[in-house]
C-alpha cells in the first residue's frame, strides 16, 4: 500500500481542517457572495415564539439547500452546502451558498437571490413567518398583486343606492298622476248617480211647490206661532 | 296638507306638526360645520376658553337674530323677498340677495355631499381602499406619489378628486365625480320632490340620524386608548388666548354662520306656521341645540384624534425601536415601549456616533395632538386614518360617511328653500307649471353649475367659494335685516307682530340686542373681518407632487383674475340692495300717486263706496 492507515487518518483530518477553515473564510459578514438573515419571530407570532436553537438552525439550511435544488436543478445541494456564521441574539446571521461540486467555491450572488425568490413562500411557511419577519437584507420582496375584482365594489353599492331612489322618484311622480285619473274615474260615476237623484227631486218640487217662487222660504212660517202672544 | 288644487286659490303649505318645523329649523342650523370646524376652532383657540366668546356670540349676536327671521316669517307669511317687500318695497333686495347667496352655497355644499357620498360607495370594500398604497406599473415597488404621502393622502388627492397643481389648471371633468354629483342631486330631489310634505317627511330621519350615529360614536371613542389624552387636550383652557381679538372675531362668525341666518330658509320655515306660535321658545330652542350639538360631537371627534396621534407616536417609537434592535442585534423585545427611553439613554450615551447615524425619527406626543385639522381635512385624511386602525372600520366608516351626509341633506333643504319659494314669490316660472318640476329645473340648473367642482381644480374652486361666498355677503345681508325690521318695520309695529303671534312682548333683553348690541356686533365683525381678509393678498394650499418639501402643501397666492372672482362673488349677492332701492325710488319719483304701497288700503274700494253714495243721494 502506498499509504498506511496513519497517513490516511492525517491527509483525512488535514482535508477536514482545510476545509473548515476555507468554510469560516468564507462565510463571513459582508462576503461578497453572502446574504444577511433577519428573523423576528416574537413579531410574527407573540406568545406562540418558538426559541431559536440549532435545530432550526438545521432546518433553515435544509429549507435553503431545497431552495437552490429547486432553482439549479441537476445540482444535488446538501446541508453541508449552506454555511452560516456570525449568528446574534437578535437572531441574524449570514450565510453563504458553496456548489456540491467544490466546498471551496460559492455559489454567485445571483443564482443565490433567484432561488430564494422562486422558493420565498416556501421558505416563509416553514418558519411561520412573513416577508417582513423573515428578512433577506439585499432581495426585495416581490409585492402581492392586488386583487382588483371585475366590478369595482363602489359601482355596486352606487348601483342599489340609486337604483331605489330612481324608483322613488319615478313612483312619487306618477302615482299622483295615476290616483287622480283613478279619482276622476270615479267621480264622473259619482255625478253621473247625482244628476239622476236631481232629477228625481226636481220632479219632486215641481209637484210640491204650488207656491212656484224661487224667492218662498218655508223656514219662516214657524214664525207665526211664536207671534201669537 | 291643505292645498286644493281644484279651486282657484292655493292655500299656502304647511307643516303636518311642531315637531317636524323644530326639525327641520335645526337639521337646517345643524351642519357639518358643528362637526369639523366647531372642533378646530376650539382646539387651536385654548380648548375650554373658547366656550366663553362663543357663548357670549350666541347669547348676544345669534339668538336674537334668530329669532327676528322667525319671527318676522311667520307673521307676514311668505317667503323672503315677500317678508322684506312688505316692510318696505325699499328693501325688496335683500330677500333677492338672499336668494343668490343660497344658490351659490347650494352648488358647492352639494359637491361637498357627493365627495361624501363617494367615500360612503367605497367604505363597503376590506380592505379600505384608503389603507394601502397601490402598486406602481412594474410590480416593483408602491406608486412614488403614495409612498411619499400617505395612502389616505393619495386616495383623496389623487383617486378622488386627481386634483390638479394649481387653481388656473383646469384639467377636465371626472366621470366618477360626475355620477357622484348626480346622485347626490337626486337624492335632494327625490326629498324636495313635494315641497315641504315630503321634506317634512324626510327630515324625521336627516335630523335625528346623525345624533344616533354621534352617540354610537361617543361610546366607542372614549374607550379607545388614547382617548383621554385627546380630550384632555381639547378642554384643557388656555385663558390668555383670550385676549387674542382673532379669538372674538372667529367665535362671532362661526356662531353666526353655524345658525344659518340670512339665507332666507329660516324665514320660508316659520312661513309655513300657523299664525300663533310661540317663536321665541322655537329660537332659543334651535340655537341652543345647535350649539349643544357642536361641543357634543366634539366630544368623540377628539377621542378618536387623541386616539390617532397615540397610535401615531406609538408606532413612531416601535420603528425606533426596530432600528435599534436592528443596528445593535440585540433579542427581540428587550427594548419595549416602557424602557424605551432607558434603553436609549444607554446606548447614546455609550454609542452617540452609531445612534446618530441612525436618524431616528424624534417622537412627540403633543406635536401629533397639535397636527389638527378642519373641514374636509378633517373628515376625509385624518378621520378616515383613524378609522382604519380601528377594529371593524367598514362599520365605523359606513357610519361616519352616512351621518356626515344627513348632516349636510337636512342643511341643503334649507338653501334649497331659500332658493324655491323667492322663485315661487316673484313668479319667475309661470304658474301652470307643476311645482315637481320647478323644483327638477332648480335642481338641475344647480347640478349643471356644480359641474366646474368636477374639473381637477374642483377642490380649490369650492375653498374659493366655501370661503368668500359663505361669509361677507351673509353679514351684510344679515345687517339689512335686523335695521329693516328695527328701524323701518318699527320696534313698536314689531312688538305688537310678537304680541300677537306669542302673547306677550319682547322683554328687554331682546330689545336691547336687536336696537343696539347684535347690529353693532354685526357691523364690528363685518369690518374686522374684511380688515382682516384685505391685510393680506388671499393664498391657498396646493397638492404638487414635484413640490421639493412634497408632502406639505405648497401655498401660493390666487392668481388676479380669481382674485377678481372673489371679489365679484363677494359683491354680486349683495349689489341687489341698493339696485332694487334706487329701483324702487325711481319709479316712486317718476309717479307720485301711487305713493306707498299700503298693505290696507285698497283705492279701488273706496271708488266703490263713492259710487255708492252717489246713488243713494
Amino acid at each position: 500500500m502506498l499509504y498506511s492507515q496513519g497517513e490516511m487518518l492525517e491527509k483525512i483530518l488535514l482535508l477536514f481542517c482545510l476545509s473548515s477553515a476555507l468554510a469560516e473564510n468564507l462565510c463571513r459578514p459582508d462576503a461578497s457572495n453572502g446574504y444577511k438573515v433577519r428573523l423576528s419571530i416574537k413579531r410574527a407570532l407573540g406568545d406562540e415564539a418558538y426559541v431559536w436553537n440549532q435545530d432550526e438552525m438545521f432546518l433553515f439550511r435544509a429549507t435553503l439547500a431545497f431552495a437552490m435544488r429547486n432553482h439549479l436543478s441537476g445540482q444535488d445541494f446538501q446541508v453541508s452546502n449552506i454555511l452560516v456564521c456570525d449568528e446574534t441574539p437578535r437572531v441574524s446571521f449570514w450565510f453563504i451558498v458553496t456548489s456540491p461540486l467544490d466546498a471551496t467555491r460559492p455559489v454567485g450572488k445571483e443564482d443565490v437571490e433567484e432561488a430564494i425568490r422562486k422558493s420565498r413562500s416556501r421558505i416563509n411557511s416553514a418558519f411561520l413567518l412573513t416577508d417582513q419577519t423573515l428578512e433577506f437584507i439585499g432581495i426585495i420582496p416581490t409585492l402581492a398583486a392586488p386583487v382588483s375584482p371585475d366590478t369595482p365594489p363602489w359601482l355596486i353599492v352606487f348601483g342599489v343606492v340609486m337604483g331605489s331612489v330612481g324608483a322613488g322618484i319615478i313612483v312619487l311622480l306618477v302615482y299622483p298622476v295615476v290616483h287622480k285619473r283613478l279619482k276622476k274615474d270615479e267621480e264622473e260615476e259619482e255625478l253621473e248617480e247625482e244628476e239622476g237623484e236631481e232629477e228625481t227631486r226636481r220632479v219632486k218640487t215641481m209637484e210640491n211647490g204650488a207656491a212656484g217662487d224661487g224667492a218662498h222660504n218655508l223656514s219662516f212660517t214657524d214664525d207665526e206661532r211664536f207671534t201669537q202672544m | 296638507m291643505a292645498e286644493t288644487a281644484d279651486s282657484g286659490v292655493k292655500e299656502r303649505a304647511k307643516w303636518d306638526n311642531k315637531a317636524q318645523y323644530l326639525l327641520t329649523s335645526i337639521g337646517f342650523a345643524v351642519g357639518l360645520g358643528n362637526v369639523w370646524r366647531f372642533p378646530y376652532l376650539c382646539q387651536i383657540y385654548g380648548g375650554g376658553a373658547f366656550l366663553i366668546p362663543y357663548l357670549i356670540a350666541l347669547v348676544f349676536q345669534g339668538l336674537p337674530l334668530l329669532y327676528l327671521e322667525l319671527a318676522v316669517g311667520q307673521r307676514f307669511r311668505v317667503g323672503s323677498i315677500g317678508v322684506w317687500k312688505s316692510i318696505s318695497p325699499l328693501l325688496g333686495g335683500v330677500g333677492i340677495a338672499s336668494m343668490i347667496v343660497s344658490f351659490l352655497v347650494c352648488i358647492f355644499y352639494n359637491t361637498i355631499l357627493s365627495w361624501v357620498l363617494w367615500y360612503f360607495f367605497h367604505s363597503f370594500q376590506n380592505p379600505l381602499p384608503w389603507s394601502q398604497c397601490p402598486l406602481n406599473e412594474n410590480r416593483t415597488g408602491y406608486n412614488v406619489e403614495c409612498e411619499k404621502s400617505t395612502p389616505v393622502n393619495y386616495f383623496w388627492y389623487r383617486e378622488t378628486l386627481n386634483i390638479s397643481t394649481d387653481i388656473e389648471t383646469s384639467g377636465s371633468m371626472h366621470w366618477w365625480l360626475v355620477v357622484c354629483l348626480a346622485s347626490a342631486w337626486c337624492v335632494v330631489y327625490i326629498c324636495f320632490i313635494k315641497g315641504i310634505e315630503s321634506m317634512g317627511k324626510a327630515v324625521y330621519v336627516t335630523a335625528t340620524f346623525p345624533y344616533l350615529v354621534l352617540t354610537i360614536f361617543l361610546i366607542r371613542a372614549t374607550t379607545l386608548p388614547g382617548a383621554t389624552d385627546g380630550l384632555m387636550y381639547l378642554f384643557t383652557p388656555k385663558w390668555e388666548i383670550l385676549k387674542n381679538p382673532q379669538v372674538w372675531l372667529d367665535a362671532a362668525t362661526q356662531i353666526f354662520f353655524s345658525l344659518s341666518v340670512a339665507f332666507g330658509g329660516l324665514i320660508s320655515f316659520s312661513s309655513y306656521n300657523p299664525a300663533k306660535n310661540n317663536c321665541e321658545r322655537d329660537a332659543v330652542i334651535v340655537g341652543v341645540i345647535n350649539s349643544a350639538t357642536s361641543i357634543y360631537a366634539s366630544i368623540p371627534i377628539f377621542s378618536i384624534l387623541g386616539f390617532k396621534a397615540t397610535n401615531v407616536y406609538n408606532s413612531c417609537r416601535m420603528e425606533n425601536i426596530l432600528d435599534l434592535t436592528n443596528h445593535f442585534e440585540l433579542a427581540e423585545q428587550n427594548i419595549t415601549l416602557e424602557n424605551y427611553d432607558q434603553w436609549f439613554d444607554h446606548l447614546n450615551s455609550t454609542y452617540p456616533d452609531q445612534v446618530a447615524s441612525l436618524k431616528l425619527r424624534p417622537c412627540d406626543l403633543q406635536k401629533f395632538l397639535d397636527q389638527s385639522a378642519s373641514g374636509t381635512g378633517l373628515a376625509f385624511i385624518v378621520f378616515t386614518e383613524a378609522v382604519i386602525e380601528m377594529p371593524g372600520s367598514q362599520v365605523w366608516a359606513v357610519l361616519f360617511f352616512i351621518m356626515l351626509f344627513s348632516l349636510g341633506l337636512s342643511s341643503m333643504f334649507g338653501n334649497i328653500e331659500g332658493i324655491l319659494t323667492p322663485i315661487n314669490d316673484l313668479k319667475l316660472l309661470p304658474n301652470w307649471i307643476p311645482h315637481e318640476v320647478k323644483t327638477a329645473i332648480i335642481c338641475m340648473i344647480c347640478f349643471l353649475t356644480a359641474l366646474l367642482f368636477t374639473l381637477s381644480s374642483g377642490n380649490y374652486w369650492v375653498e374659493v367659494f366655501n370661503g368668500y361666498v359663505g361669509s361677507v355677503p351673509l353679514l351684510i345681508i344679515a345687517f339689512f335685516e335686523i335695521i329693516g325690521v328695527v328701524y323701518v318695520h318699527g320696534m313698536k309695529n314689531f312688538s305688537d307682530d310678537i304680541y300677537f303671534m306669542t302673547g306677550s312682548r319682547p322683554n328687554i333683553y331682546w330689545k336691547a340686542c336687536w336696537m343696539v348690541i347684535s347690529p353693532l356686533m354685526l357691523l364690528v365683525v363685518f369690518v374686522a373681518y374684511v380688515v382682516v381678509q384685505a391685510q393680506k393678498h388671499p393664498t391657498y394650499p396646493t397638492w404638487n407632487p414635484n413640490y421639493d418639501e412634497f408632502p406639505e402643501t405648497k401655498v401660493i397666492p390666487y392668481p388676479d383674475w380669481v382674485f377678481a372672482i372673489i371679489i365679484l362673488l363677494c359683491v354680486v349677492p349683495v349689489t341687489s340692495i341698493p339696485l332694487v332701492a334706487l329701483y324702487r325710488l325711481i319709479r316712486r319719483v317718476r309717479s307720485p300717486d301711487r305713493g306707498d304701497l299700503n298693505n290696507y288700503c285698497n283705492e279701488g274700494f273706496e271708488i266703490e263706496t263713492q259710487e255708492q253714495n252717489n246713488r243713494r243721494t
